[in-house]
């Protein structure tokens, strides 16, 4: 298709470095008025795939397109969507199945490529020529924030601080059954104020999961929480998967771990971690039975958890928990039942007397991977089980528009709790050593 | 980024840690006037600085929230130079009833700027206390970003800040390049330049940019326009090491123009010529007589047309050399040369401008103390008035504005070291202007810059 344009488009993305969990401004000027264009975005990731979005846009009488107030017509995504171009990305045409999109080296951007194309295209971007072409960096990390390697006493995590002298308020960051030292979150954590550390607890070669227990968790709090450039007392735990147990678990019965809050992403209470994670893995075992598997082989985890239990022995008593707590569940989870495990925890807490203490967040739609605004939605994506080893394809859920809602929202709601509780509370009381 | 391990720290900054509590403690006492008591209050002020990585030509949003009411403030910014000298900026601000101090809406009451000013922080920068005379920020490196520490800190205060702990700290960068924007080195014949190519596979327009007498290979504005999609050229046109001021004349001028035209990635007959100083001068030279350089339009900033550079540059200096008695110097030892120029001889050597045929921009400071910018406006406008092409001609004239009119929210320098091209003297050059107005001309004149600029380079 020939496309006469007799015009010099501008493109225009603002800010053209950002950090992940900001907006950005895509305009596109000087186009003919009502003009048929698509706007793409492009990135390579650090496993070398291709992931991609578009959108079909008219411009306006002025010849101009502006993304966040005007509508796509179609593509990845469709409507007012300012951040389409980024939540709605996927891998492209003929890519490897069961991708997922992380970012392991966050000392350097995510960098897309974004561009204007003449006509409505849905494929053979590569082939044609942008009218266009914009590069925009998103970073996980604000300048100034300081990366501190932890390696002590058999702990394992990665510590990021915010710029100045301190103190900051400490955040423990813990991800799920995926194992590995995942730094992301921490660093955006570290961006707004949060001196927050990622551990790494389960897969490193040195740290076998029989090794793992309570006493692992209460270490590296006190790591976190004797740095010299962090409040001692204000600390909070946050975990996502099998995170959110292990910080249900320790907020219930540790004496040695009393943050001032905690968040819960897509976690449940059923198999409390009061022993070695190799214990826990195996009392799992039993319930494997439970684990489907649907048409396309993806594996269905939820229900390992369900009915949920009434032996109190099999669930971390939330009755304890003395400091506010946030649960973040997406309606459609199909890894943990951790709508129906918000549920039963909130019966318990209700009986115990510190229901006061609970907000529940629960997204319609969203799919179990909550994470940093803006990241791409992954419906399913490669996973290696624990304990076996096995590659399997794991299904999250969540269909791709709610969840990047839900991300983008449950964002906003961590950082305020966090700052409410950590940097606004005036239950602060500092002892002069006089 | 560097790396710490726990234990480094632990043994190493306790102490530090220590003092810390100790500190802040003490500040606790200024925010609240308590009794030493054996617990206090203390609040943990929020500081946001949005983006944190800018382009420079972006303006960023500072807020600071969780601080007690009607509290004195100073916002302070500080950077260190390509050269490691100190430069600084800071503003006094009140805290409103909720805590929240918001630099684009809030008024600074003193500091290096006031009034309500988003930006202050850093056109208002000046070196500090004890810092080398004469200096001038200017970035070599582009390719790694203008570091600024913006603080807050407890007080009004207007000096030692190095001595106190701010409440809050953020780090942000300013980036002369946008993400993707291409370096490419050009020498060609004995041309040398740097051509910075936009992201994309192009062709786009293109500029070829010339700064003043000073000399160099100045890149940064070039890297700029490329961050906003033109392919611009840095011309290095004052004795590079190869090439002598007698062989630069005319010829050298339009084989650079040549080359930019020719570029695979540049628009051919899309082009513009933009200069700052003896580089408008060049400028309106060229358009005015060349057949070879021939732009859709031109920028001349704080330029004029009575230096008659047509002939080699070595003959132009030959020129101001003779007429150096001319030279004002004022009580504080500073060099005023725009008289030098206006002694020039007038009608033999002016520019005929009534031969220009392509739209021109002239964007000028009217306390310019280095050329004569405004007279030299006034008389070009008779000129193209008399030729009949005063219609293509545009004039920007900004009050109490100096001589070098920079991309927005550089600082401003009423007076800095300078060396003389032609008896390589160094002296204090006197460039005129007050902070305030120079840097609403900055931020005002190249967003018309760039305007004018897509406005005759994007037609097909």
């Amino acid at each position: 298709m020939l496309t006469e344009v007799g015009t010099c488009p501008l493109l225009s993305v603002q800010p053209s470095r950002a950090q992940v969990d900001e907006k950005v401004q895509i305009v596109v000027m000087n186009l003919l008025p009502n003009q048929k264009v698509t706007l793409h975005s492009l990135h390579q990731s650090e496993d070398k795939d291709f992931w991609e979005a578009f959108g079909h846009y008219i411009s306006d009488e002025y010849g101009t397109v502006t993304v966040a107030k005007d509508e796509s017509l179609g593509g990845t995504y469709e409507g007012t969507e300012q951040m389409g171009l980024l939540w709605s990305m996927r891998p492209i045409p003929g890519s490897r199945p069961g991708l997922r999109l992380r970012k392991m080296n966050i000392l350097t951007p995510i960098v897309i490529h974004i561009s204007v194309y003449g006509g409505h295209l849905s494929q053979g971007f590569s082939q044609q020529t942008p009218l266009a072409t914009s590069v925009t960096e998103r970073w996980y990390v604000a300048p100034g924030v300081q990366r501190v390697n932890i390696r002590e006493n058999g702990v394992r995590g990665t510590l990021f601080l915010p710029p100045g002298p301190g103190l900051y308020p400490g955040v423990l960051d813990l991800w799920g059954g995926g194992g590995g030292l995942v730094e992301y979150r921490s660093g955006l954590l570290a961006s707004h104020g949060f001196a927050s550390m990622a551990l790494e607890y389960l897969g490193p070669e040195d740290l076998r999961t029989a090794d793992v227990d309570v006493s692992y968790f209460e270490k590296a709090y006190q790591i976190l929480q004797n740095h010299p450039k962090v409040q001692r007392d204000r600390m909070a735990m946050l975990g996502l998967s099998f995170g959110s147990a292990v910080t249900l678990s320790m907020a219930a019965y540790s004496k040695v771990i009393k943050p001032q809050c905690c968040v819960c992403i897509s976690g449940s209470h059923v198999f409390p971690v009061d022993k070695s994670l190799f214990e826990v893995f195996e009392g799992m075992k039993k319930y494997i039975g439970r684990v489907q598997v649907n048409e396309e082989n993806q594996v269905i985890h939820r229900n390992i958890i369900l009915p949920i239990p009434s032996d109190p022995a099999l669930k971390v008593d939330v009755g304890r928990i003395k400091c506010p707590l946030l649960l973040v569940n997406a309606g459609d989870d199909q890894n943990w039942a951790s709508v129906e495990s918000a549920e039963d925890m909130e019966m318990m807490m209700e009986k115990a007397g510190n229901r006061d203490l609970l907000t529940v967040l629960t997204y319609p739609g969203a799919g179990h991977l909550i994470e940093p605004p803006y990241s791409p939605h992954f419906r399913a994506s490669n996973f290696i089980l624990q304990g076996v080893k096995e590659k399997i394809v794991m299904l999250w859920g969540g269909q791709t528009k709610p969840h990047a809602y839900a991300q983008e929202d449950s964002w906003e709601k961590i950082l305020a709790f966090l700052r409410k509780h950590l940097y606004f509370s005036s239950n602060f009381a500092v002892k002069a050593k006089l | 980024m560097y790396y710490f391990t726990a234990a480094f720290f632990n043994s190493k900054l306790r102490c530090v840690a220590n003092l810390t509590i100790l500190k802040q403690i003490n500040r606790v006492d200024n925010l609240i006037s308590l009794r030493s008591v054996s617990t206090q209050k203390r609040t943990c002020p929020l500081l946001s600085v949005q983006p944190v990585r800018g382009l420079l030509d972006e303006k960023f949003q500072i807020a600071v929230t969780n601080l007690p009411p009607n509290q004195k403030v100073t916002l302070h910014s500080l950077h260190q130079s390509d050269d490691k000298d100190f430069w600084e900026a800071f503003g006094h601000y009140v805290s409103d009833e909720h805590g929240s101090v918001t630099g684009f809406k809030d008024e600074s009451l003193g500091g290096t700027y006031d009034g309500t000013e988003p930006m202050g922080l850093l056109w208002s920068m000046r070196p500090i206390p004890g810092s080398r005379h004469g200096l001038r920020l200017r970035k070599r490196d582009i390719f790694r970003p203008m570091e600024v520490r913006i603080s807050v800190y407890n007080g009004h205060l207007s000096q030692g800040f190095s001595h106190q702990a701010p409440l809050a700290t953020s780090v942000t960068e300013r980036w002369y390049v946008a993400p993707g924007v291409k370096r490419v080195n050009i020498r060609e014949k004995e041309i040398r330049g740097t051509l910075f190519l936009p992201p994309g596979s192009g062709p786009y327009p293109g500029v070829l940019d010339l700064w003043g007498g000073g000399g160099g290979l100045v890149e940064y504005r070039s890297a700029l326009l490329a961050s906003h999609g033109f392919a611009s050229m840095a011309l290095e046109y004052l004795a590079p090491e190869d090439l002598s001021l007698e062989d630069t004349d005319a010829s050298y001028f339009e084989k650079a123009y040549q080359i930019l035209n020719n570029h695979p990635m540049v628009k051919k007959d899309h082009l513009a010529v933009l200069g700052l100083s003896l580089g408008s001068a060049i400028t309106l030279n060229m358009v005015s007589y060349s057949k070879v350089i021939k732009p859709q339009c031109c920028v001349c900033i704080s330029g004029s047309h009575l230096m008659p550079v047509e002939k080699s540059l070595s003959e132009l200096f030959e020129l101001m050399k003779n007429h150096e008695d001319k030279l004002c110097v004022n009580e504080d030892n500073q060099v005023i040369y725009r008289n030098l120029i206006l002694s020039l001889p007038c009608q033999s050597g002016k520019v005929d401008v009534g031969r220009i045929k392509c739209p021109l921009l002239l964007v000028n400071g009217d306390d310019d103390q280095n050329f004569p910018a405004v007279e030299s406006a006034e008389d070009m406008a008779m000129m193209m008035d008399k030729a009949g092409n005063r219609h293509l001609l545009e004039i920007l004239t900004y009050p109490d504005t100096g001589h070098l009119i920079e991309p927005p929210y550089s600082p401003h320098f009423r007076a800095t070291k300078y060396k003389l091209q032609w008896t390589k003297e160094r002296i204090v050059m006197l460039w005129g202007g007050q902070t305030k107005p120079h840097a609403y001309a900055q931020e005002d004149a190249w967003k018309k810059i760039l305007a004018f600029l897509w406005q005759h380079l994007s037609a097909p």
